[in-house]
């Protein structure tokens, strides 16, 4: 594996609100192509860390680098011309837009077109889009309006969208919340098998831990705001630090706590 | 230095009455979210009430009892409107309230004319409170003292009705989140009756207030509505120390501005509005808003360029408004120009509006630009109809960049505030530069050329700008850039998360609109043959709001039917009737009420109802865009 | 009076109506004046100017029309807005075919629709617009004006303003093209008269938003011997209030531009400051008879005491038909020949119409006003005719653009 070149590096990053510690000295390395599962109780971090790796929150100290090159600090839009896709908690598509609209619009963004006033979006990177919905299973909804989609559909359309700009690496922030046992299974599944096939990392967090063990490579646990726990899912699940920590709530995420499930 | 005290009172006493409004109209707001036009015809409703009321009853019990009873009885009237007009509508798009509002404004401005009669009435002082009271040689009214003493006592009563009770609470709370009330079981609808309520209390205690000082009169709505919103925005939204705040500065800075510029009392508060708008853009007590709410009403129907057919149609409806001519009656091609250029103001801001999702408030600045620009390039510089019409415009680009570059910074309610607030500084340069502009006195004899001065002509010349203005607008919605835009409004958080630099596209469109308004404005210029500050004004403003949302603000060129049916009414109200503000209002509250998506959102709900209906229905989730965002 | 507003608005409308339907018939036997005004904008001024012309439309019906025609006024409100005012000149004109123009209040909508008269050749007789330019600076062939203008108001108040002894004078007028004239005009003349004098401060409150408390106080900050007023209406009202609470008022003499017109003085009641210099209208203390024929004619049609737009208002259309009676034609050239220098009589007197301006000489009332029975008044008023108070041929020469 040390073959692999490292992908994401994370290094010492804190962050506090008013004298809360959301995150501490938080490190960790992510390589190409590999699954990375960020776990832990419900004000861990989690979201944090996320918003900071992804540019919509800065740090107060520590460094991000993609490829070595750092990338803290930088805007959420500037972080994705770099090669970072990103999927949120609560999904945030373009509801008056097809399916395959929505698409589009971030492969205009990737090709550089978005102050093209003239020409006509619909016949515009049609089959790009396209080929990312087959991808990801919609493909037969792409002449759909998005606002209509069921929840787990416009998860796999996230998906979709993160891909646009063929990223390195990929942010899913809880992808499977609000969907059926198998949907989760489905988009998992997928999601490796793109990693895989396009050695894209891919760095999750999940409250689901059947789906969490069955397809992280690797996991991190992070408990307020400090990293507890890393390893295979073997070694993390045997870590008494970490079933300490979860034994309160039950290995499996309650599934009250859900803010964005509950559509 | 005495008399620095007593103009400092005197501040506080003007900033009284003006916290009085603000906080009711910032209450309603907060909880609601309803930008309430219809404040100031409320604050006009007390005062019109008090007056008959002191009138009739004599004495400290008559006087005290008449206010305090004028403002409950017209609190009276704002729970009736809010049952029967509002609580329908509060699923309707953003800004539908307003346009609701307005209407009624329109409609109130006329009754207590018809009711009161034209004459300014002069209230009763109040008992006890007539005279002066001596400082150091400086005369300060008593009734100046229990204003001052006043503001204060009723932020604290407010304070103690938001803190220590339980429906200050929940009103708290709903401010906060309104969905979230609702699933505490709190009964949501006269949570917000009361609301409205309290808030058209203050607004008609603040007007019967004004009985002792002030000449009751059918214009104080619009006096004080515009004051109203800008110190509500400069204090925060919803924060009703904020409002007490805004009012005492914007109050102490006239008091004292005076002093040294005796002519700023006309744009301070849009300076200070600006000022605070750039520098703090939550207003001085308010929070961040949470991202823009998405109304359930919004369409789940995405846009779709016009099919053949209907392409063929579009253009057999251009062709048959080309023949018009054959009718050959100048006055209706006159008309016939005026509502062409309307539409094209009204499908500039719509692509503001609609597209962008940035409301503008102070659209009208553009248009004035350009035909100001028009006017000067024509009158001073000499220069031909052609290439006034060509140039003319470009002063509305300009303003449209330099504003608009700030203007995109802020979302919402702000950015509608800011807008309006450089219509505002606009139109006083307008008003007030006398040497170059003429004051109110205008620019006058910007006649066309005389290839275009024949009514049939103009009428095919504005018919020609318009459909081309509407076509590359159209263009520009199913652009890249256009769905890019769309994007911006749709959700912020995922076109920043897909490299869309927001501000630069938003931008970009408010110059594009600023642009075609302009082309509006300069050919409004060239059909009136004169330029005032009216261009620029608040209420061209409005009712260009007004056409986007009659339209239908969630349809692509709604504002074109919007701009036809507004103004053709408009004009032909005004030519047949002094009641046309009566009529007027009644349509639009009507329009609202029955037609919450606009007529081309109707239409095309109707449409898109036979079709779905045809085809095998699809589940229809649409509360899913609620959580969309 | 509610009921009469009604009344007369669907009135209108059914007249309006009704009269495009009969146009073709009635042609022959009719001559249509188009009138505008801000009805619904301005309803405290332009319903007496509105009774007054009704006034005179039924006298001259009832005198037989003008040259064997009756006379119909197609009436329409330009809601204060001056392209609503051009659309309805425009409608006046193309639709309605009137032989002219009459009307108006605001002095930017005078001056919209006299540029419009002048790019149409259509004869335009503004009524009511104070404003100087619409006679001189911008003046044209097409328009005529029967009020004193501004300046002539001004020159009658300077008249007696330069008898005071004070010397330190300060002035509140309302931010705009109005109030900013009058006091440059009122300026410069008693300047001319009254070297010595000092403007120890002005105040510009944004027209029907003064801020009263504050200006009043500081006005008396500056501590002035007399105040220039040119503010209106409700603004006037809240000035008076706050004047007289404060104490602006006791010991300085006051100078008001229109202040004793009934539409300005009636409101402030009890409340009238006493021994201000003001012109305006006296209509209670005018004994002279063809006032007493007005008044009698207009109190037995409405039972209502005339205000000064009713005055307007009548002599509008009285030498409107005036004038179409003379030209005996509806040709806008013939119209302006025979308005130039056309005199009539009025119920303030015989009144001609300039040929150099175009301005009639209709005067004002100037008096001080006095508290009567708990209302406003004006007493030692007099009359002052225009013609004397308008400046030399010479200068008006320069000022007006030729032809």
């Amino acid at each position: 594996m040390s073959m692999v070149p490292t992908l994401l590096s994370v290094e010492n990053l804190t962050k506090s609100y008013g004298g809360v510690h959301a995150m501490r000295g938080v490190t960790f390395d992510l390589r190409a192509g590999e699954i990375l599962a960020l776990i832990g109780p419900n004000g861990a971090g989690k979201s944090t860390c996320f918003n900071v790796l992804n540019g919509q929150i800065i740090p107060d100290s520590g460094r991000v680098r993609l490829l070595g090159e750092e990338i803290t600090g930088k805007k959420p839009r500037v972080i994705w011309r770099m090669g970072v896709g990103r999927t949120f908690q609560i999904t945030a598509t373009f509801p008056t837009m097809t399916v395959r609209e929505n698409v589009q619009v971030a492969l205009v963004s990737h090709g550089g077109e978005l102050f093209n006033l003239w020409s006509s979006t619909a016949s515009h990177a049609r089959d790009e889009a396209g080929r990312l919905l087959d991808l990801v299973g919609m493909g037969a909804y792409a002449e759909r309006p998005c606002g209509e989609l069921a929840y787990g559909d416009l998860k796999r359309l996230e998906l979709a969208i993160a891909l646009a700009n063929q990223p390195k690496l990929l942010l899913m922030d809880e992808p499977t919340a609000g969907m059926a046992p198998r949907e989760r299974v489905e988009l998992m599944r997928l999601t490796a098998r793109i990693a895989r096939e396009q050695s894209i990392g891919v760095l999750f967090t999940e409250h689901d831990m059947d789906v969490v063990f069955e397809h992280a490579d690797r996991i991190l646990v992070l408990n307020r705001g400090s990293l507890i726990a890393e390893g295979s899912p073997e070694e993390v699940r045997g870590n008494t630090q970490v079933q300490a920590i979860y034994l309160g709530e039950g290995l499996v995420y309650d599934a009250r706590h859900r803010e964005g499930a509950s559509a | 230095m005495a008399f620095y005290v007593v103009q400092f009172l005197t501040g506080l006493a003007s900033a009284a009455s003006l916290f009085l409004v603000a906080s009711g109209l910032s209450i309603i707001f907060g909880v609601t979210r309803i930008v309430n036009f219809a404040h100031g015809a409320f604050y006009m409703l007390g005062a019109y009430v008090a007056f008959t009321l002191t009138e009739r009853f004599s004495g400290a019990l008559g006087f005290w009892g008449g206010i305090v009873v004028a403002a409950l009885a017209v609190a009276v009237i704002g729970v009736l409107v809010e049952m029967v007009l509002l609580r329908r509508i509060y699923h309707s798009p953003e800004l539908f309230q307003l346009l609701a509002t307005f209407g009624l404004t329109l409609m109130v401005e006329d009754l207590v004319v018809l009711i009161w009669g034209p004459d300014d009435l002069v209230g009763r002082r109040a008992p006890g409170f007539k005279g002066a009271i001596d400082f150091f040689g400086q005369n300060i009214p008593s009734y100046d003292l229990f204003l001052i003493a006043l503001g204060p006592v009723v932020l604290g009563i407010l304070w103690l009705l938001f803190q220590r009770t339980r429906w200050g609470i929940l009103v708290r709370a709903a401010t906060q989140d309104r969905d979230m009330v609702a699933a505490l079981g709190v009964n949501q609808k006269w949570l917000f009756t009361s609301v409205f309520a309290l808030g058209v209390f203050l607004a008609a205690l603040g007007g019967a207030l004004q009985i002792p000082r002030d000449a009751v009169n059918h214009a104080m709505d619009l006096r004080i509505i515009v004051e109203v919103f800008v110190v509500v925005v400069i204090g925060g939204l919803g924060s009703i120390i904020g409002a007490f705040v805004a009012a005492v500065l914007v109050s102490e800075l006239n008091a004292f501005g005076i002093l040294i510029f005796p002519k700023i009392s006309i744009i301070l508060v849009f300076l200070v509005m600006a000022v605070v708008l750039i520098v703090r853009p939550w207003g001085l007590f308010g929070k961040p808003e949470a991202p823009a709410r998405r109304t359930p009403g919004l369409t789940v129907n995405p846009w779709r360029p016009l099919t053949t057919n209907e392409r063929f149609a579009a253009i057999a409806a251009l062709l048959v408004a080309a023949a018009l001519p054959v009718l050959n009656n100048p006055y209706l091609l006159t008309v016939g120009s005026e509502i062409a250029i309307f539409v094209i103001f009204a499908a500039s801001l719509h692509f503001l509006m609609s597209v962008g999702g940035l409301a503008s408030f102070g659209h009208a600045a553009y248009f004035g630009l350009g035909s100001y620009g028009v006017a000067l390039l024509a009158t001073k510089a000499g220069l031909p109809m052609i290439v006034c019409l060509l140039l003319g415009p470009i002063v509305g680009l300009l303003g449209a960049a330099v504003f608009g570059f700030f203007a995109v910074q802020l979302s919402g309610v702000y950015f509608a505030m800011l807008t309006l607030a450089f219509a505002q500084i606009v139109w006083s340069i307008a008003f007030q530069w006398v040497s170059v502009t003429g004051g109110d006195n205008g620019i006058l004899s910007v006649w066309p050329s005389s290839w275009v001065a024949s009514p049939a002509n103009f009428y095919w010349l504005s018919l020609g700008v318009a459909a081309f203005a509407v076509v590359i607008l159209r263009i520009m919605v199913f652009s890249p850039f256009g769905f890019a835009l769309r994007a911006t409004r749709d959700s912020p958080l995922r076109s920043e998360a897909i490299g869309i630099n927001s501000k630069r596209i938003q931008w970009t469109a408010f110059v594009i609109a600023g642009t075609v308004a302009g082309v509006a404005g300069a050919l409004f210029a060239y059909l009136k043959g004169s330029v005032f500050p009216d261009n620029m004004g608040i209420s061209l403003s409005v009712d260009a709001l007004v056409m986007v949302l009659l339209g239908g603000v969630e349809t692509v060129s709604g504002a074109v039917i919007g701009a036809i049916v507004y103004k053709a009414l408009n004009i032909w109200l005004v030519s047949q009737t002094d009641l046309s503000k009566l009529v007027l209002g009644g349509f639009v509250v009507l329009i609202v009420v029955a037609f919450p998506k606009g007529i081309v959102g109707t239409l095309e709900a109707l449409m898109h109802r036979r079709r779905k209906s045809s085809s095998s229905a699809s589940p229809l989730l649409s509360s899913r865009i609620e959580t969309a965002e | 009076m509610r009921g009469y507003f009604v009344g007369a608005s669907l009135a209108i409308a059914v007249a309006t109506m009704a009269g495009s339907a009969m146009t073709t018939q009635a042609m022959a036997q009719e001559i249509k004046i188009g009138e505008i005004n801000s009805y619904s904008l301005l309803p405290a001024f332009t319903e007496p100017y509105r009774k007054g012309w009704q006034l005179a439309v039924e006298e001259i019906n009832a005198a037989g029309g003008i040259g064997g025609k009756k006379l119909v006024v197609v009436s329409k409100d330009d809601g204060g807005k001056p392209a609503d005012a051009q659309t309805a000149a425009n409608e006046l004109v193309s639709s309605e075919k009137v032989a002219m123009l009459t009307g108006t209040f605001l002095s930017n909508i005078g001056l919209a629709v006299s540029d419009f008269a002048n790019q149409k050749k259509v004869f335009f007789l503004a009524a009511e617009p104070l404003t100087d330019a619409i006679t001189w600076s911008k003046g044209n062939r097409y328009t005529f004006r029967l009020r004193p203008s501004n300046y002539m108001q001004a020159a009658m108040l300077v008249e007696e303003a330069a008898k005071l002894p004070a010397k330190r004078w300060a002035t509140i007028a309302p931010n705009y093209e109005y109030g900013q004239s009058a006091v440059a005009v009122f300026k410069k003349l008693m300047s001319e008269k009254r070297p010595d004098i000092q403007w120890v401060d002005e105040q510009w409150p944004p027209q029907g938003k003064i801020d009263a408390g504050p200006v009043v106080q500081a006005v008396a900050a500056a501590n002035p011997e007399a105040i220039l007023n040119v503010t209106f209406g409700a603004d006037l009202v809240k000035l008076v209030r706050e004047g007289n609470t404060r104490g602006l008022f006791k010991d300085r003499k006051v100078v008001s531009f229109l202040t004793g017109e009934p539409e300005y003085l009636d409101p402030l009641k009890d409340e009238t400051p006493e021994g201000w210099i003001v012109t305006g209208y006296p209509w209670y203390s005018i004994k002279t008879p063809e006032h007493d024929a007005f008044l009698k004619a207009y109190q037995a049609k409405y039972n209502d005491y005339p205000r000064l737009g009713s005055i307007v208002g009548y002599q509008t259309i009285k030498a409107a038909a005036a004038i179409l009676a003379k030209a005996n034609s509806t040709d806008p050239e013939k119209l302006i020949a025979a308005a130039e220098g056309i005199s009539m009589p009025s119920p303030f007197g015989e009144i001609t119409f300039r040929k150099i301006d175009h301005q009639s000489t209709l005067g004002a009332f100037t008096g001080k006003t006095a508290l009567k029975d708990g209302k406003g008044i004006m007493v030692d008023s007099a009359y002052r005719k225009g013609s004397d108070y308008l400046p030399s041929d010479a200068e008006i020469e320069k000022l007006r653009p030729k032809d």
